[in-house]
């Protein structure tokens, strides 16, 4: 800059050359040392992320000797790897120890009253329907928005929902919905707690979106699904 | 440069941080990790041990190489050098338990944004050798630790009921929910500040 | 999980407050909101400061996730950010000087605000698109203005009422805000509901 006009004696003033090396050599030092630690710490965090996962999965499907982790995406079903690409639905296939598809476990998630709500659900080809969740993360407030976890009346609705495809397998027959406490009537309703209404839907919503996404893409390959690769055969 | 301040040993480097100039209670800096992850015992301490090691290895780094960078670039150096530690801490995290990196979420990340580390090495580690640096930079860390501990304590205690997750009173005791809730977070700070403030008035009046 | 921009505007604005919910920008909250003044043109300087940082943390995200170089997110968000920030203020002075005079000295405080960091990592984690992004961050920024502004009204109003000696100051404004807060968990579950 020609018109620096600073108090500074040109003396004093650093050369850009030297700034740029000092700032490129930090860069360079820093930078070294986080991929040192990334590739450190990478297989630990692997490891950790499949037994958060499979504690998860096994509390839904307590007999599940296998998971596998698949994607769902437009165009067909692919085993996973890495995270899931956009517009793609993860799930997890359950085998038991011959490598009989047992159930399918997939993650819905919406925003409640404090944040998002995401739930894990189990969902049975052979009933077509969900017959299980859990709560996988939530900052609902305590005492209240946390009876989606301990109220058993409210457990019990995911005993059996219904989420059957409708006969041209691109929705489900009935979209599942959380309706005023008292006021189920259909096996696709979700009865809600009184006081916690806003979770009690983020719930319905969470696991409908996932379900509207996930089924029809899961349906047409099921059979593919019901047998482990790799093992019995 | 007073002779006085010169002398200070090692021992007063350490203890600057964790009384005298306690980042929480005295200088109430780094408030966005304070109250937002303070929501229990457990929280805290996870908070405040990762802040610890950041201030700590910077420190540590940003002394050694106090005499090697230009004035004019020494933020820039001092935020890269303290994002790659924070990064560090991140990684680290997740490698120990999910289920602290779950609970602290993106606030691991802005640690790098807390003022007490920055400060630290403007105004502490960049003019003192490493020995001195790392001792007050560790004394700062457990001082910010001990009001993270403060704080989550207190709110775990009456939003819970519980203390680093066990139960300390009956069935019967009926949480205080707010406590754990945002707004809790500011009411117990402010109440920690009224105490500390209200101790220091008294303390004065009985000198005089 | 889609959310509306509308709905996204609305809840990080409100009942997701970054101030007062989620504890974002505190420092400057409690230092600048003294006057209603200096809290107005702090706000929208942050608001726009916010908007920036999103924008740059959007691109970056996409550059990094396209090199697969994910580990460096953090460290690339702060310096550019810093960067664009002080860029955007020399483009401001050269072209603008009235809002330079208006805006300009705060600028340099925000760079290493939580909030305008804050902006940047939770719609990385949240994986918002670019719609989303804007809209989180107008949001964000509203509801900072809005939380500096209540404040400072309030604030302004104490100057004249007679407070207990070791009430004023910090632990003073600390419960004010959390009054403010839990005024604002009214507003828990607006635009969620359907």
């Amino acid at each position: 800059m020609s018109e620096h006009r600073t108090g500074i004696p040109p003396a004093d003033i650093t050369g850009s050359g030297r700034l740029v090396a000092t700032l490129g050599l930090v860069t360079m030092i820093c930078g070294a040392l986080i991929v040192a630690v990334w590739q450190w710490t990478l297989p630990a965090i692997a490891a950790n992320k499949k037994v958060v996962l499979e504690r998860g999965v096994k509390a839904l499907v307590p007999d599940a000797a296998r998971i596998v982790e698949y994607d769902a995406a437009a165009d067909g079903i692919r085993p996973a790897q890495g995270d899931p690409a956009a517009g793609a639905v993860r799930f997890y296939a359950t085998y038991d120890g011959e490598g009989r598809l047992l159930a399918i476990a997939a993650e819905g998630a919406a925003r409640g009253y404090a944040d998002v709500v995401r739930v894990l659900y189990g969902y049975r080809p052979a009933c077509e329907c969900i017959f299980g969740i859990r709560v996988v993360q939530m900052k609902e407030t305590p005492g209240i928005g946390d009876k989606i976890i301990t109220d058993a009346a409210f457990v019990a609705n995911f005993d059996g929902l219904d989420v059957s495809l409708a006969p041209d397998m691109k929705s489900l027959s009935n979209e599942v919905k959380t309706v005023k406490h008292g006021s189920k009537k259909f096996g696709w309703e979700i009865d809600a707690i009184t006081g916690a209404t806003i979770t009690s839907k983020a719930v319905g919503r969470g696991i409908n979106d996932s379900v509207q996404m996930l089924l029809p893409r899961l349906r047409p390959n099921l059979e593919e699904l019901k047998r482990e690769k790799g093992s019995g055969k | 440069m007073t002779a006085s301040t010169k002398q200070i040993t090692n021992m007063e480097q350490l203890l600057e941080g964790i009384w005298k100039q306690n980042p929480v209670f005295v200088m109430t800096l780094g408030m966005c990790p304070t109250l937002a992850v303070t929501v229990s015992g457990f929280n805290a301490l996870g908070m405040g041990v990762a802040t610890a090691f950041v201030l700590v290895c910077s420190a540590g780094l940003i002394s050694l190489l106090r005499n090697f960078i230009p004035k004019e670039v020494r933020i820039a150096t001092y935020i890269v050098i303290i994002a790659t530690f924070v990064t560090l801490v991140d990684y680290i995290i997740q490698a120990v338990s999910l289920a602290l990196y779950d609970a602290l979420g993106a606030f691991i990340q802005l640690i790098v944004v807390n003022c007490i580390i920055l400060g630290r090495a403007e105004a502490h580690a960049a003019k003192n050798p490493p020995l001195p640096a790392v001792l007050n930079a560790f004394g700062m860390g457990i001082g910010f630790t001990i009001g993270l501990l403060a704080l989550g304590c207190v709110r775990e205690i009456l939003g819970a009921g519980k203390l680093f997750g066990v139960s300390l009173f009956g069935a019967s005791f009926q949480p205080w929910v707010v406590m754990v809730l945002p707004p809790g977070g500011f009411f117990v700070l402010g109440g920690w500040l009224l105490l500390f403030a209200w101790w220091a008035k008294r303390k004065e009046s009985n000198h005089g | 999980m889609d959310e509306s921009l509308g709905q996204i505007f609305v809840i990080t604005l409100l009942s997701s407050n970054f101030v007062l919910a989620m504890f974002l920008g505190l420092c400057p909250f409690l230092g600048v909101s003294g006057k209603l003044e200096t809290a107005v043109p702090m706000g929208i300087a942050t608001s726009f400061v916010m908007l920036v940082a999103s924008l740059c943390a959007y691109g970056l995200n996409w550059l990094l996730g396209y090199f697969e170089l994910e580990f460096l997110r953090l460290i690339s968000y702060i310096v550019v950010i810093a960067s664009t920030v002080q860029l955007v203020e020399m483009a401001m002075k050269r072209f603008s000087p009235a809002l330079f005079r208006a805006l300009g000295i705060y600028l340099p405080l925000i760079t290493t605000n939580c909030a305008v960091l804050g902006v940047a990592l939770f719609q990385t984690a949240r994986g918002y698109d670019f719609g989303q992004s804007v809209a989180f961050s107008l949001g964000g920024g509203a509801g900072f203005t809005l939380a500096l502004v209540l404040m400072a009204g309030v604030r302004e109003r104490l100057k004249l009422s007679d407070i207990p000696g070791a009430m004023q100051g910090t632990a003073l404004s600390l419960m004010l805000a959390g009054l403010l807060s839990l005024a604002f968990m009214g507003f828990g579950g607006i635009g969620v509901s359907r």
